[in-house]
């Protein structure tokens, strides 16, 4: 009778969790996602709704905005809820689960130049492209690097596997996450943003202790 | 009209009168002087080197020497000239310091008492045509030497430096390991950078970015009608700006939000339209990306069906100058 009623207790739990997540679905998505202003979700699969619940991207504060990476508002169980559900709408790709371990560095490094150091930057700082910020990697998980580079999240471009093996993925994403604390065989990394503070720090630091070098030899000189 | 025919008939009075005035002997002012032969023979020496030197600017910049001797022989041809004036005025020209009040101008007189003083000075001169001839000779020379240069201004003579590509009718195209791309391997969304079979990748006119637009989407000038394969656009991958590769692709997601497909450069942010014949939407690039006709052939793979439609590479001169070419 005790399992029973446990068994019974579970079923409940697993339909109010599938109904729970269209519930949500309603209450979070469906004004866009259920009109023309946003894309239909039917097929996206898991993969696309666990990316954008779990970065912050979605809910969107309004419509028209790039996407960006946000506090998640939602729970946990929430987010699961939303990704089964959105899951079942169609057949789309389901969560990936890199192995970055299995990759390697400097394939890695070379695929990264390649394919997103256009716009990401080579360490993976971020940077500018005309209508769109191409976001930093420094708080994306191994999954989330995973997920973005398949969908392409906003004016990101896509990657199918054969355009970038899962092995291949391995290796960028080995290599994001290596960019984060490289060497800094220089010493000073400076934010790793490139010359131009590189430059700035030589003109505001060392051209004025220079200049104050030269002024105290001056006064020696003069006294 | 009728002010321009009165200044006419003003001008050719004023030149024919010239001409026609008689020369009345007058006593000389200028006191006659030795004549001096080698001093000539240097003067017209000079001239002639000088002569040589600006034909020599002209020959090197014909067969596209480098600058140096560009530089080197307009200076010399100056430097020539220079010296054939300081000997001229040092030894040929009869030369005094007179100090006088400027008197009224315009007196027929005076004119006339300068220009024989002028005639007069030059009678040291034995051979005076030849002079004359040396001169005209030089100052042609050393013009059209100076003249030269503005044919950088357009392609005239060399169009293969500004219009020739390694790209021909029915050239294969590759990926960086040679390996040729089929247009299945062209997806949405993605991009890809392309060179031409067997041929030089380093060469400015190699180097394409390749992209798979829907036909639907496509909204190509009239010129570049058919330049597409199915949706599949080329580009020259050097930005028309400052030659910077394109590495940036905006690949909108959902387009009625985001901002729409573009080629962007990462140098100065110079954004083109791929699917508008790669016009210029934004940024500091003067003129579209040239586009590359391409074509499926019976085997699925991407071939060019002839060369750009536009000049290829940054917007100054001297950029493709390079002996890249073969």
């Amino acid at each position: 009778m005790p399992r029973r009623l446990i068994l019974l207790a579970l079923l409940v739990l697993v339909t109010t969790g599938a109904a729970s997540g269209k519930h949500l679905y309603g209450q979070y998505c469906a004004h866009c996602h259920d009109t023309q202003s946003a894309p239909d979700l039917h097929g996206v699969g898991a993969l696309a709704a666990d990316f954008y619940l779990r970065t912050g991207y979605m809910p969107l504060p309004h419509l028209g905005v790039q996407p960006r990476r946000a506090r998640v508002t939602l729970s946990d169980e929430q987010i699961r809820a939303l990704v089964a559900y959105a899951a079942s709408l169609g057949n789309g790709p389901a969560i990936p689960t890199p192995h970055p371990e299995r990759g390697s560095l400097s394939a890695g490094q070379h695929l990264f130049t390649d394919h997103c150091s256009g716009c990401h930057q080579v360490v993976a700082e971020g940077g500018y492209v005309t209508g769109a910020v191409p976001p930093q990697l420094g708080d994306d998980t191994p999954t989330q690097i995973a997920e973005a580079v398949r969908i392409g999240p906003y004016v990101m471009p896509s990657f199918t596997r054969k355009a970038i093996s899962d092995a291949q993925l391995d290796s960028i994403i080995r290599y994001v996450e290596y960019a984060r604390h490289p060497d800094d065989r220089g010493g000073w990394s400076i934010g790793h943003v490139g010359p131009v503070p590189e430059g700035l720090v030589t003109w505001f630091i060392a051209a004025a202790a220079l200049v104050a070098v030269c002024m105290s030899v001056g006064r020696r000189l003069r006294a | 009209m009728s002010r321009f025919r009165d200044a006419l008939v003003a001008a050719m009075t004023l030149f024919v009168g010239r001409l026609a005035r008689p020369r009345e002997s007058r006593g000389r002012i200028v006191a006659a002087g030795p004549t001096d032969p080698l001093a000539e023979l240097a003067v017209l020496g000079l001239l002639g080197l000088a002569s040589a030197a600006a034909v020599a600017f002209v020959v090197l910049y014909a067969v596209g020497e480098s600058t140096q001797y560009l530089g080197l022989s307009l200076g010399l041809s100056l430097l020539f000239v220079g010296a054939a004036l300081v000997v001229t005025g040092r030894r040929l020209v009869a030369t005094e310091e007179l100090e006088e009040d400027y008197p009224p101008a315009g007196h027929v007189d005076d004119q006339r008492r300068v220009e024989q003083i002028l005639e007069e000075s030059g009678d040291r001169l034995t051979r005076r045509r030849l002079f004359k001839l040396g001169l005209l000779g030089t100052g042609g020379a050393l013009g059209l030497a100076l003249l030269t240069p503005a044919l950088s201004l357009g392609p005239f003579f060399q169009t293969r430096y500004y219009l020739g590509t390694p790209w021909r009718r029915g050239r294969r195209l590759v990926d960086e390991n040679g390996r040729p791309w089929r247009a299945d391997d062209i997806e949405r969304d993605d991009f890809y950078t392309a060179f031409p079979e067997s041929a030089n990748e380093e060469e400015l006119g190699s180097p394409l970015v390749l992209v798979r637009l829907a036909p639907r989407n496509l909204r190509l000038p009239p010129k570049l009608k058919g330049y597409d394969a199915g949706g599949i656009v080329a580009y020259s991958k050097i930005c028309t700006h400052a030659g910077c590769a394109i590495a940036m692709y905006r690949a909108p997601l959902f387009l009625p939000s985001e901002p729409r497909p573009a080629l962007v450069c990462p140098c100065h942010y110079s954004t083109f339209d791929p699917a508008a014949g790669g016009t210029v939407l934004f940024g500091p690039a003067g003129r579209p990306l040239p586009m590359l006709p391409i074509e499926v052939d019976a085997r699925g793979f991407l071939r060019a069906k002839g060369n750009f439609d536009g000049p290829v590479g940054p917007s100054w001169w001297g950029v493709r100058m390079s002996r890249a070419n073969p």
